[in-house]
């Protein structure tokens, strides 16, 4: 009987599904399950109804224009509310480590899927998997021991500094970058790199022409979720990077980001229903809509790959 | 094109081998200062004290973790209750259930839109939904479904992995001994997914007992000096604490921080090991 269908192709048996009989019990379970499956929607919407509900009322009091425009984050000293800063932080710092982080994972997953043999490969992934599972206050914990001395004693810089997250968020991608990109290599057909290795190519040049190529899409994708992660990295940032509540470049300075920033007010006394309240949502919802674009198209790109091979 | 000789082709490659291996490498060697930095600097505070002392910003010999640690368990047990029939039955519904239409590609776009929102917006939706809303306060109960929102999708996504690779004859079978659909999947899918569906909640386990910020935004309060009594009881834990001491100056807090970080990371490896073997035993039974 095996697995195979009457017609040998091993597709579920719908007919045996006796739908048309009147079950109470398989109605009530169907229906819990898809409660359940639908709480992902439930909470998606939660989120942007929460995030909405003050972000709205801080609007009210302080122009989206002026939030969106304004080049000084000093709201507690100040009041102003400029968002700039935050999010030109945000991206440098997300930006700066994706440059770092996805060469080493790229790199990573090539020697892992290409080059490895099977023993190696059998120590290094599970190495990778320990490297994802580091909460991210270890990794903002070294960040602050390790590389602020380094940085200090070569190029003169502060204790808190841009480039300390940089340096240790791209880290932090490399197993997302490798394990997403090695999953992109690994789903593009043997008889395409068969076909190179038959017309006299190199593994190097049968990868770098046929395989690398062929999983494009793939691997944009694990680049761009690598990005959204480094975006959405809270505890590094909030440990190592420091404040600062002017627009600025220089990354051996200290700078702000609009996760890390959330966190540090959220440590702070804050009065329930004031404008700094407030803002953290407006702060959130920026942060979310920016990580929501990130990941769509992530997505976008990961359906057009797979479309392409499976 | 000029044809290049094979000699400079196979030198071309092996130099990029040595910049693969170089990407490898630099992983493997800050994983392995990461881990000793880490001891080195911890050592000294590696007492039992460590983890029966409560929370002391005065003296970094007398600094301990005990609420934090109980915290955390309160945290993560109340989490997997919420989130794993929650997660499981999502997965069950995905797999066995939808058959690919509209509805099916929405459910499943949720969960992997939910899966890519960042922790500290979740500790914002926690703040206001469970804190403020249900007027929770910040208390076990909070972060604990909290978290239970932003582990839910990692859950799902484990899940359905162990459910898609029990085999479809197994299915066939049951429902051709005349069970019913939900008879078929737990009786006979549901127990050979059993040690996948345990990776997939060891895996949630370790996601829950890493996150910092979301506890931090909720309000974690950093000062506890008594055990939390329940679900509607005031917490700190683990990372958080870990946290407060790293915002001390001086090198003996940080001391007192890395210890913390040891006790953190032994947890985690634990159940990480236990995760491996599962799923190797797993990977083990064939049909």
């Amino acid at each position: 009987m095996g697995g195979a269908n009457a017609d040998g192709t091993g597709a579920p048996l719908a007919s045996l599904e006796a739908k048309w009989v009147w079950q109470p019990g398989e109605t009530l379970v169907r229906t819990l399950l898809f409660i359940a499956a639908a709480f992902a929607i439930i909470a998606t919407f939660a989120i942007v109804f929460a995030l909405l509900l003050d972000t709205v009322i801080f609007f009210g009091r302080v122009s989206p224009l002026d939030f969106y425009t304004g080049t000084k984050w000093s709201p507690v000293i100040d009041g102003l509310y400029g968002v700039l800063p935050l999010i030109a932080g945000t991206l440098l710092i997300a930006g700066g480590a994706v440059v770092i982080g996805i060469p080493l994972g790229l790199s990573a997953a090539i020697f892992l899927r290409e080059y490895a043999p099977a023993r190696v490969r059998e120590i290094l992934k599970p190495v990778l998997e320990v490297l994802a599972g580091i909460p991210s206050i270890v990794f903002g914990f070294f960040a602050l021991l390790l590389v602020s001395p380094t940085l200090k004693a070569w190029f003169g810089a502060d204790y808190f500094n841009a480039t300390n997250a940089i340096i240790v968020i791209g880290i932090m991608v490399i197993p997302i970058v490798s394990s997403l990109s090695e999953d992109a290599l690994t789903a593009v057909p043997t008889d395409l790199r068969d076909g190179a290795f038959a017309l006299g190519a190199t593994r190097f040049e049968a990868m770098g022409r046929v395989v690398i190529p062929a999983a494009f899409s793939g691997i944009m994708a694990s680049f761009l979720l690598a990005f959204s992660r480094a975006v959405g990295e809270t505890m590094v940032v909030l440990i190592a990077a420091g404040e600062n509540v002017n627009l600025t470049f220089d990354v051996l300075g200290p700078m702000s980001t609009l996760a890390g920033d959330i966190a540090r007010k959220a440590t702070g006394d804050l009065p329930v229903g004031s404008d700094l309240y407030r803002s953290l949502f407006a702060v959130g919802f920026t942060l979310f809509v920016i990580t929501l674009l990130i990941n769509l198209t992530s997505d976008i790109l990961r359906h057009r790959f797979r479309e392409a091979y499976d | 094109m000029k044809p290049k000789s094979r000699v400079v082709r196979k030198a071309k490659e092996a130099g990029f081998v040595i910049i693969f291996l170089a990407g490898i490498g630099v992983a493997l060697g800050v994983l392995g200062v990461l881990l000793a930095s880490l001891i080195v600097t911890a050592a000294p505070y590696l007492t039992p004290t460590l983890i029966t002392n409560y929370a002391n910003y005065q003296d970094p010999t007398r600094a301990g973790y005990a609420a934090a640690i109980a915290g955390t368990l309160w945290i993560l047990s109340l989490t997997l209750i919420f989130s794993l029939p929650l997660g499981i039955g999502a997965a069950i519904y995905l797999e066995e259930y939808s058959h690919g239409g509209r509805i099916s590609r929405i459910l499943q776009a949720g969960v992997s839109n939910l899966a890519g929102v960042p922790s500290v917006v979740f500790g914002l939706l926690g703040l206001l939904v469970f804190v403020r809303g249900l007027h929770l306060g910040a208390v076990v109960l909070a972060g604990a479904l909290t978290l239970t929102i932003l582990v839910f999708p990692y859950v799902v996504i484990t899940a359905r992995e162990a459910i898609r690779a029990v085999p479809q004859s197994i299915r066939d079978a049951a429902l051709a001994m005349g069970a019913t659909k939900w008879q078929a999947i737990r009786r006979q899918v549901l127990p050979a997914a059993a040690p996948g569906l345990l990776t997939a909640s060891i895996l949630a386990a370790a996601r829950t007992i890493g996150e910092t910020a979301p506890l931090i935004v909720i309000g974690a309060v950093v000062l506890q000096t008594f055990l939390p009594y329940g679900p509607d009881s005031p917490f700190v834990a683990l990372p958080v604490q870990i946290y407060a001491y790293i915002d001390l100056p001086g090198p003996e807090w940080q001391g007192v921080s890395a210890a913390g970080m040891i006790v953190l990371l032994l947890i985690l490896f634990a159940f990480n090991a236990v995760a491996i073997v599962g799923r190797n035993r797993m990977q083990r039974m064939r049909w």
